[in-house]
């Protein structure tokens, strides 16, 4: 059975290699092919699933040993997959999603020409993540770590014509290096610390090793998952990311890569642990992104923009799980889940209006919808519905389990960081309500496009539609499936481990509350865009929103910090260069040569001056040796 | 032989107040002349000092009992290798002297300062040695019996190698010189008749080359035969003499040589005659007799720089040459 | 007076000899010099030789002398064969190890 997980990766990088490799004659058929081998890397997913559910708890993991990569005396390095519970959990989402993905891109690239390569990167993409999640080792998980940071990229810029789509993938490469720096880094001291990058061995031996040594490999891990998550402060690029195709938006830039970051914590939660130091790290991050991310989603006008808000929002909530500990890893990854299904719902509810809205993303210019795409309509309210944690929705039985899990690590920190995840489902409501209100209800705000084309809104065909319905399926039910009886729980359990904590308040009364937050949320956002007309070119607004428009100022914090201070610094090692460097290399040759012209003139060939030099020096040699016998 | 044994104890064991006395007045020569050597302007006079010097060492050696060295200073020393060093200054121009200008900025006082410094330091090092209690040569002298007989036992026992060595040396020594100067003829000698025709194409001389002048008082190579109008031909004097500067002119002084002469037989023969009005004139003419000589002897600088105005004045020519193209 | 006075001497004479190898321009002169450094070397040779009782020092001098004569002959050839190239004998003129 083992023998299938190399398959799992095979089977997309196979139709990678095949369409990108394959030339034009596969342009008309290059996308089934696409759709079917994703489909069959999951179906082998559900195969793994099934014998996985039939053994004991402690008896799942699956390990499968291909072949030793770079055989050096001490330096092993193999490809070799494990596949765990929390692995199993990922490939399922990622090959299910995608599947979904695939199948709704067949539609929604339809009128481009570049479709067959879009496919092969999409395959790409899942052969990397899948690689990813199931490596055995901290190295193989880097070179994963790296294929999705390639794919990304190329799909970020897929519309390299547009500058805007080419300056954005770069954006993304260059913030996401900086991330993977902090990977490559931890990884180095993990085999300095314990002489393998194998998780077993790693996470086993976390106990004998000193705390410093720890907290600074898991500071160098939650840099990396910040890179990859978008959290702040690398939290820069995800809004850019937008630039592409929208159904690279959902699977990578929603539902899959960038919860990659959570991976890595959740995976590396041994070391995590043991470092009280790196986790309040996370947890810091994750609740400063969790309102950042929520901050900027309430007052963006494009869909897309406020959904990738939301998204590192909805990140935020996951970090903050996973830097809880034992208490949050199986809600981080639940959460995770759930998110996976109601966000890619909800971005591909996004690209149906888009398709249908003449690619137009200014919500300001939709309004009153819902009755021409009821499908979209339908399903992108129950995205939602569950993404604001509406009770009985899936992002009501994770987000409440997070909620209490911030409040269960107790003290004044559980208090802290309840209250922000409380915050952060308030501003949840509101701003996923405001999209819901500007994009579908109100009257038409429709503007013709630039070729002077009034919009047709339209349903999205069949193939768009279906993804979207099973999506909607997912973000409806997924969450009580895993709640109910602890199921989730029960399956993680062995892998992460879980930790009760110390809830300070009882349950029911946090899932009150943020029924009360959220109902807040609401109404407020009713009250300013349900009650009054929404103006289709947007108002000045207060300070805040124009700062939460320009993404709370992170481009211009990174462009005054890094880029001016990055150039400063190098005028001014240039300076020292010229002045202090090239003083001293130009200062001594000049001074040797002086020294040579000088020395060159006892070079003058006459034999007699040479004599006199040496009879000189023979002087000189016999005043010495008198010196020395008379001392 | 008695005597020599009673000068070797003599020179082995003590100082004399004879030897004393040699030495203050010997070692004071010996001191000018290597001084002279150094300071003389001409090599030959140097090699004269330098001889001089020599012997005196050589006198010394005798008094430190070292009879075989003193004579084999005189007969090799003076006597070969002073005279191999008189054969090259013949060769290289006997007369030629040195300028003791020096030509080299500062030379001069860095060697006065190196000089005094080394000798300061030489002789500070000699005071210093303890010196004071000798063995004299007497038993050295004649364990062998005698000077010679000791050293030959040295040589041939415990130097023996050395100086088999020295032979190989010497022989390489003669061979070396021998190689440096001999000049192998890389082309053949031309033929008298390829000569002529040489002279003939250059268009210089084709006739044999004049005589030295002869005359009723002089018969010399050194004399430059006379042209028609009195002046003298250098063509006359051998090219050896020439390039040395050493041809001497006669042209004026002959005749002056021989008014002064029938002045004097005049003036003998008791006043009479035509020499009134003449006088004065002729008295100047013999001062100026004695200048010429005086000029003549030491003629060769005076020769020499004619002969640098020449070259300057086709040097300048040249360049005028030049100009005008 | 003590048989010092000769190492004096010597002495003396090598530092003429030095200073005038120094000097003189003449090829010849400043060989001459060089043999009356020579020469002085061997005058302390022989008064070492009788301050300490041995003929080697005599023995030594007297290689000096075999060794000086085979110097003469090779440098009187090379100082002969220098005024054959070059029309003189000043050290000077024979300044070719300056480029």
């Amino acid at each position: 059975m083992e023998n299938l997980i190399a398959l799992l990766v095979a089977a997309p990088l196979l139709g990678a290699a095949v369409l990108l490799c394959g030339g034009r004659r596969l342009d008309r058929s290059g996308h089934w092919l696409g759709t079917v081998l994703a489909a069959a890397s999951f179906v082998i997913g559900v195969v793994l699933f099934l014998d996985m559910l039939g053994r004991s708890a402690d008896d799942r993991a699956l390990h499968q040993h291909l072949f030793s990569w770079i055989p050096v005396e001490g330096f092993q390095a193999d490809i070799a997959f494990q596949l765990d519970q929390l692995s199993m959990t990922f490939v399922l989402l990622i090959t299910g999603v995608g599947t979904l993905i695939h199948v709704y891109s067949i539609a929604y690239m339809e009128h481009d020409e570049r479709r067959r390569r879009f496919f092969g990167y999409l395959n790409l993409f899942l052969a990397a993540m899948l690689l990813l999640v199931i490596a055995d080792n901290y190295l193989l998980l880097y070179f994963g770590w790296e294929g999705v940071g390639l794919a990304s990229y190329l799909l970020i810029g897929f519309w390299q014509h547009k500058p805007s789509a080419a300056t954005a993938a770069k954006k993304a490469f260059l913030v996401n290096r900086v991330g993977d720096i902090g990977l490559s880094i931890a990884i180095m001291l993990m085999f300095t610390t314990f002489g393998t990058f194998a998780f077993g061995p790693v996470l086993s031996s976390v106990g004998e090793t000193g705390e410093g040594t720890l907290t600074a490999i898991g500071l160098m891990l939650l840099l990396a998952a910040c890179g990859k998550s978008a959290q702040v402060p690398l939290q820069s690029w995800l809004g850019d990311a937008m630039e592409g195709p929208t159904p690279v938006s959902a699977l990578i830039h929603a539902a899959t890569m960038v919860t990659a970051g959570v991976y890595l914590i959740v995976r590396s939660g041994a070391i995590f642990n043991a470092a009280p130091n790196a986790q309040l790290a996370v947890v810091v991050v994750g609740a400063v992104t969790l309102l950042f991310g929520a901050i900027v989603g309430c007052a963006k006008d494009d869909i897309k923009k406020a959904l990738a808000g939301s998204t590192m929002s909805q990140i935020g909530y996951m970090i903050l799980a996973a830097g809880l500990g034992p208490i949050g890893y199986v809600f981080a990854i639940m959460h995770l889940v759930t998110h996976g299904f109601f966000k890619a719902g909800l971005f591909l509810g996004a690209g149906s209006v888009m398709h249908g809205m003449n690619d137009e993303v200014d919500m300001r210019k939709y309004g009153g919808l819902r009755t021409y795409m009821p499908v979209t309509f339908v399903t992108f309210g129950l995205g939602y519905l569950a993404i604001i944690g509406f009770p009985g929705l899936s992002g009501f039985f994770s987000k409440d389990k997070i909620i209490e899990s911030a409040f269960a690590k107790g003290g004044a920190e559980g208090w802290i960081l309840g209250g922000v995840a409380l915050l952060g489902a308030a501003i949840t409501a509101f701003y996923m309500t405001r999209v819901m209100l500007m994009t579908f209800f109100g009257e038409k705000r429709w503007q013709p496009d630039a070729e002077g084309q009034p919009p047709h809104p339209h349903e999205s065909p069949k193939s768009m539609t279906i993804p979207m319905v099973i999506l909607a399926f997912g973000s409806v039910f997924a969450g009580g499936f895993f709640s109910i009886g602890d199921r989730f729980l029960n399956w993680l359990e062995p892998v992460t481990g879980y930790d009760h904590g110390h809830a300070p308040i009882s349950a029911a009364t946090v899932t009150g509350a943020t029924v009360v937050v959220l109902l807040i949320g609401v109404f407020l956002a009713w009250a300013m865009y349900g009650r009054r007309p929404v103006p289709v070119t947007a108002p000045r607004g207060s300070l805040l929103t124009r700062a939460a428009r320009r993404d709370l100022l992170q481009d211009d914090f990174n462009h005054v910090v890094l880029v001016r201070g990055g150039e400063h610094l190098t005028r001014s090692l240039v300076y020292v260069d010229h002045t202090l460097v090239d003083g001293v290399v130009n200062g001594t040759a000049a001074s040797v040569g002086g020294l040579s012209g000088r020395l060159r003139k006892l070079q003058n060939g006459y034999a007699r001056s040479y004599a006199v030099s040496m009879f000189g020096g023979t002087a000189v040699l016999i005043a010495v040796t008198l010196l020395m016998r008379a001392v | 032989m008695t005597g020599l044994t009673t000068l070797t104890t003599l020179a082995a064991n003590t100082t004399s107040t004879g030897e004393a006395v040699q030495f203050w007045i010997l070692g004071t020569v010996a001191v000018i002349g290597a001084l002279c050597t150094v300071l003389m302007k001409r090599a030959v006079h140097s090699a004269l000092c330098l001889a001089a010097t020599m012997i005196i060492l050589a006198v010394f050696y005798l008094a430190n009992g070292a009879y075989f060295l003193g004579v084999v200073q005189i007969v090799v020393y003076t006597g070969a290798i002073m005279m191999l060093f008189l054969f090259v200054v013949m060769l290289v121009g006997v007369t030629a002297a040195d300028s003791l200008k020096e030509t080299l900025k500062g030379q001069r006082w860095l060697a006065a300062l190196c000089g005094l410094g080394f000798g300061v330091l030489l002789i500070t090092g000699i005071a210093n040695a303890s010196l004071k209690n000798f063995n004299g040569l007497g038993a050295a002298n004649t364990a062998h019996g005698g000077n010679i007989e000791g050293i030959a036992a040295l040589l041939f026992t415990k130097y023996v190698f050395a100086f088999e060595i020295t032979g190989a040396l010497l022989i390489t020594a003669a061979v070396g010189a021998m190689v440096l100067t001999h000049r192998e003829r890389t082309e053949r000698a031309r033929t008298q008749r390829e000569l002529a025709e040489q002279r003939v194409r250059e268009g210089r001389q084709l006739p044999p080359l004049p005589a030295p002048g002869v005359y009723a008082r002089h018969n010399a190579v050194d004399i430059a035969g006379l042209l028609p109008d009195g002046t003298p031909s250098e063509l006359t004097v051998s090219r050896t003499l020439r390039e040395r500067g050493q041809i001497r002119d006669v042209s004026t002084q002959a005749l002056e040589d021989l008014k002064a002469l029938e002045r004097r037989s005049e003036d003998r023969l008791g006043r009479e005659g035509h020499g009134g009005p003449a006088l004065p004139g002729d008295r100047n003419d013999s001062g100026r007799d004695g200048n010429d000589s005086g000029r003549d002897r030491g003629g060769s600088g005076h020769d020499q720089d004619d002969c640098g105005h020449d070259q300057n004045d086709s040097g300048r020519d040249r360049d005028e040459e030049e100009a005008h193209r | 007076m003590s048989p010092v006075n000769y190492l004096y001497l010597a002495a003396l004479l090598f530092t003429i000899g030095a200073v005038g190898v120094l000097i003189r321009r003449n090829a010849i002169v400043v060989f001459m010099c060089i043999e009356l450094m020579l020469n002085a070397c061997n005058l302390a040779l022989v008064a070492f030789s009788r301050m300490h009782g041995n003929l080697d020092g005599q023995i030594i001098a007297f290689f000096t002398m075999v060794v000086a004569a085979a110097e003469v002959v090779v440098g009187l050839a090379i100082i002969v064969s220098l005024f054959r190239s070059r029309h003189s004998a000043s050290v000077d003129d024979a300044s070719l190890m300056k480029l």
